[in-house]
């Protein structure tokens, strides 16, 4: 296990690296005029444009150019420090306002998912065929139609215009019933998806050998469900958990902006808008340690839900 | 079991939030009455910067605006007079003197005195300081010099005090305008405190920034979330009628809409174009327009063949049917425009483009033809900016009307967009906006239009414009000025290198909870009318 976790984390160093460069790569192809993108229709005066090119060396261009900035960014990376965005604003604080309330968001949204879509998934999965089953089918299949983009402004309109039972925005140090509406709205597509996994899987466990056997044995049918299926059955539930929670961390862009929530997301939109490459190259780096940190925790959950997984 | 833990877990808090909001709620209905205690809300999206100098955009000239008091505002027929100056005079249009009232202090107690406004401007145009607004000083003397890498000079020589409460501006050349240039941002004072050393900013200042102006910073900046302020007490100048304003940020305009909507929010600057067809029944007679400062043309690269004969241009120009793209494109949140400046300046004449402003198919048609326009015209703009439907619209009456071939091509951002404009890459018509520094009639014709204008993108030179242009600058006085500026008007309708097509209009609403909102000519909300109700 120790050993596993050892190369997992010296690979994720490698992975690192390799995805900033190419991340740094894409903005650097990309981008046109990054200091007129940052003036919008105004005009930039000379003097503005000499102090933002020398600062951010946006006269080194070509693939010497690339290295060099590429090389000069790591070099700050390693001592921790992540840069500032053309504004000014150091990247290392802009993040630091913006993950707790992204990480609040994620979390809320999480619990949605496991505390509705797995409990309704198991339900459904059970009691196959039924009403109960067949309607969540239809419910589902209906939130995976409807896109975020279309959902979010409607949820806010609703709940929290037409009717007030919910703040329409968060803002920035929201409380806990501001932050309900957007994580229900970010978790309902992951709720979905998390349901009709848990349904299926519970449902093919159901019919196992082991099931019939611990029937057979006399087993209450709580017990059986509560220990053995649900075990074995929430193996591909949790790989998808863990995927979707590296997702909710990256910030939910739409969610985000619809409800005025200044998190990862956020930052992470008006960095690429404005053509901001330090920052938008700071988040993305921080967001690949994050996606490769919640792949391991799945991997190392699997050994714990299924015993006959073994890492060396 | 483990379901049955978790459940507790959300439960729990569920519950606890759902008793909070039912304290919060009740306590609401106004009695009509104003409220000096109450502190009103007022949408912004996140500055860029909050030093004067350093400030161009509306959201952070509209935050300084509550911090600071400017030297001239504007009165109703848009000329400037005094407000922190007890006078600015000048001889020659070229030694300025401006004498400050007594008694204004920063927020941190210091006496304001000339050297607060020669320091502030010296760093202000200093190049290797990267202010925004540095070219606000350009027609200072000296101004020259602190240009380039590594400038011979690091103040302005024009700047001199005389005492305490008087200095003196001497310009590179005469301007007859210099006093309305002074309600601009940039102009704003800079405590001592606000120096680290001379000539350095103290990093700390712009995260709360020292004014003399009717309010003060209640804490710092807080980055993408609020800057507040509360109003200050030994303001000379005309007092608040709110105890402070809370400038929350905003990411999104429709965000902020649905705040509005339900009171979570006093003001809302510029209602989201999704919103414009309904807000009038949402928000009743709280939705409010002003004429702004913006002006919206299509511009022609005069440099390219197909477009060098004005009476192609102005076939053009008379194909498009401005009123019926404002009504049924805009919803009448814009206005047709026929003229190239702004009616919220001095010196705006209605309809100066004369006939090619008028709607005529049949003669814009036969003229093109004579004039021998090209086959096929393409328009290009910045996708981002919601300008899809009118391009749209105007392209689809440029080939009904003059039978010509019409595409709309969208370049990502308007920088791509000058990015190619620069390189004289054919990109056909260009949509280009305009929004004034200061209001006068040369800040829509110099930058624009003069042979070497910062903003002259579509290689227009009329060596006859420049001359009115620059007899208007060293005019007597302003009317004179005006006389020559609507000159320099009259020689561009003639040439039409940009069509005038819309002007701008504030469209914003307000809460239940604030009355008296009113917008100003920079597109910000009037801080010192704007009441709270009880």
């Amino acid at each position: 296990m120790f050993r596993f976790i050892l190369r997992r984390l010296l690979q994720m160093v490698l992975a690192f690296f390799g995805t900033t460069l190419i991340v740094y790569a894409l903005m650097f192809a990309g981008q046109g005029d990054p200091i007129q993108a940052l003036a919008g229709e105004r005009p930039v005066t000379a003097a503005q444009r000499a102090y933002l090119t020398e600062k951010f060396h946006l006269d080194r261009t070509g693939v010497g150019g690339f290295f060099y900035r590429y090389f000069d960014y790591l070099r700050n990376l390693l001592q921790g420090d992540l840069g500032q965005s053309l504004t000014g604003r150091s990247i290392g604080d802009i993040l630091a306002a913006a993950w707790p309330v992204t990480v609040k968001l994620a979390l809320i949204a999480m619990a949605v998912t496991i505390l509705f879509g797995v409990t309704a998934g198991v339900l459904a999965g059970i009691r196959r065929a039924s009403i109960f089953d067949n309607s969540t089918l239809l419910l589902t299949l209906l939130v995976l139609g409807i896109p975020t983009i279309v959902l979010a402004p409607l949820a806010q309109y609703l709940l929290g215009v037409r009717w007030q039972l919910f703040p329409p925005t968060a803002g920035a140090d929201p409380d806990l019933y501001a932050l309900l509406l957007p994580g229900i709205v970010l978790g309902s597509l992951s709720l979905a998806t998390a349901l009709r996994l848990t349904r299926t899987s519970v449902a093919e466990n159901l019919r196992a050998d082991y099931v019939r056997t611990a029937r057979s044995k006399g087993l209450v049918k709580r017990r059986i469900v509560s220990v053995h299926v649900l075990r074995n059955s929430l193996i591909p539930v949790v790989t998808f958990l863990g995927v979707e929670l590296g997702n909710l961390m990256s910030g939910a862009i739409i969610t985000e902006g619809v409800f005025n929530i200044p998190g990862v997301g956020f930052n992470l939109f008006r960095g690429i808008r404005t053509e901001d490459g330090p920052l938008v190259v700071g988040i993305v780096s921080v967001l690949v340690v994050v996606y490769l940190v919640s792949n391991l925790v799945v991997d190392v959950l699997y050994a714990v839900l299924d015993p006959r997984i073994r890492y060396e | 079991m483990r379901v049955r833990r978790l459940a507790t877990w959300t439960a729990l808090p569920l519950a606890v939030t759902l008793g909070l909001v039912a304290c919060g709620s009740g306590g609401d209905g106004g009695s009509g009455e104003s409220n000096p205690d109450a502190a009103v809300r007022i949408e912004i999206a996140e500055p860029q910067h909050l030093v004067p100098t350093n400030t161009n955009e509306t959201s952070g000239s509209q935050v300084l605006a509550a911090l600071f008091s400017p030297l001239v505002d504007y009165d109703e027929a848009n000329k400037p007079y005094e407000v922190a100056a007890e006078s600015v005079t000048s001889e020659d249009n070229r030694t300025w003197t401006v004498k400050l009232k007594d008694g204004y202090t920063f927020h941190n107690g210091e006496q304001v005195t000339a050297d607060n406004y020669v320091d502030a401007w010296n760093y202000g145009a200093y190049a290797p300081n990267g202010q925004n607004s540095s070219y606000f000083f350009e027609k200072i003397a000296g101004y020259e010099d602190m240009q380039g890498e590594n400038p011979k000079a690091e103040t302005l020589t024009g700047l001199k005090k005389v005492d305490d409460l008087t200095f003196t501006v001497t310009l590179s050349q005469p301007y007859s305008e210099f006093k309305t240039m002074l309600g601009y941002t940039a102009f704003y004072p800079m405590p001592k405190a606000a120096f680290s050393a001379p000539g350095v900013l103290a990093e700390a200042y712009e995260q709360a920034p020292i004014g003399q102006g009717p309010f003060k910073m209640k804490g710092t900046w807080q980055h993408d979330a609020k800057v507040e302020v509360e109003k200050y007490d030994a303001f000379p100048g005309e007092k608040p009628k709110v105890a402070g304003v809370e400038f929350r940020i905003y990411q999104q305009p429709t965000a902020a809409y649905a705040d509005v909507l339900s009171d979570n929010l006093d003001v809302i600057k510029t209602i989201p174009t999704e919103n414009l067809s309904t807000a009038g029944t949402d928000l009743g007679d709280r939705f409010k327009q002003s004429p702004a400062s913006s002006l919206q043309v299509l511009a022609f690269p005069t440099f390219q063949k197909e477009f060098s004969n004005p009476d192609v241009r102005k076939a053009i120009s008379m194909a498009i049917d401005r009123d019926e793209i404002t009504k049924s494109i805009f919803k009448d949140s814009q206005q047709p425009a026929r003229s190239f400046v702004s009616p919220v300046v001095a010196g705006y004449r209605d309809n100066t483009i004369g006939e090619a402003g008028e709607f005529d198919p049949a003669k814009a048609k036969s003229l093109y033809r004579a004039a021998g326009g090209p086959a096929r015209i393409e328009l290009s703009y910045n996708g981002d900016g919601g300008h899809k439907d009118w391009i749209d619209a105007t392209c689809n009456q440029l080939k009904a009307n003059l039978g010509v071939d019409c595409v709309g091509t969208a370049e990502p951002k308007f920088a791509d967009l000058l990015t190619k404009v620069k390189a004289k890459q054919p990109v056909g018509l260009f949509r280009m906006g305009w929004v004034m520094d200061y209001p006068s009639m040369e800040n829509y014709l110099g930058p624009l239009y003069s042979s070497n204008g910062s903003s002259n993108y579509y290689g227009y030179d009329n060596p006859e414009f420049d001359k009115l242009l620059a007899e208007g600058a060293s005019a007597a006085n302003e009317d004179e000025a005006v006389r020559k500026y609507q000159a320099a008007e009259d020689v561009l309708a003639e040439d039409l290198p940009v069509i005038p097509l819309r002007y701008g209009q504030n469209n914003f609403g307000h809460s239940t909870r604030v009355t008296n909102v009113e917008m100003d000519l920079f597109d910000r909300v009037d801080l010192v009318e704007i009441e709270a109700v009880k």
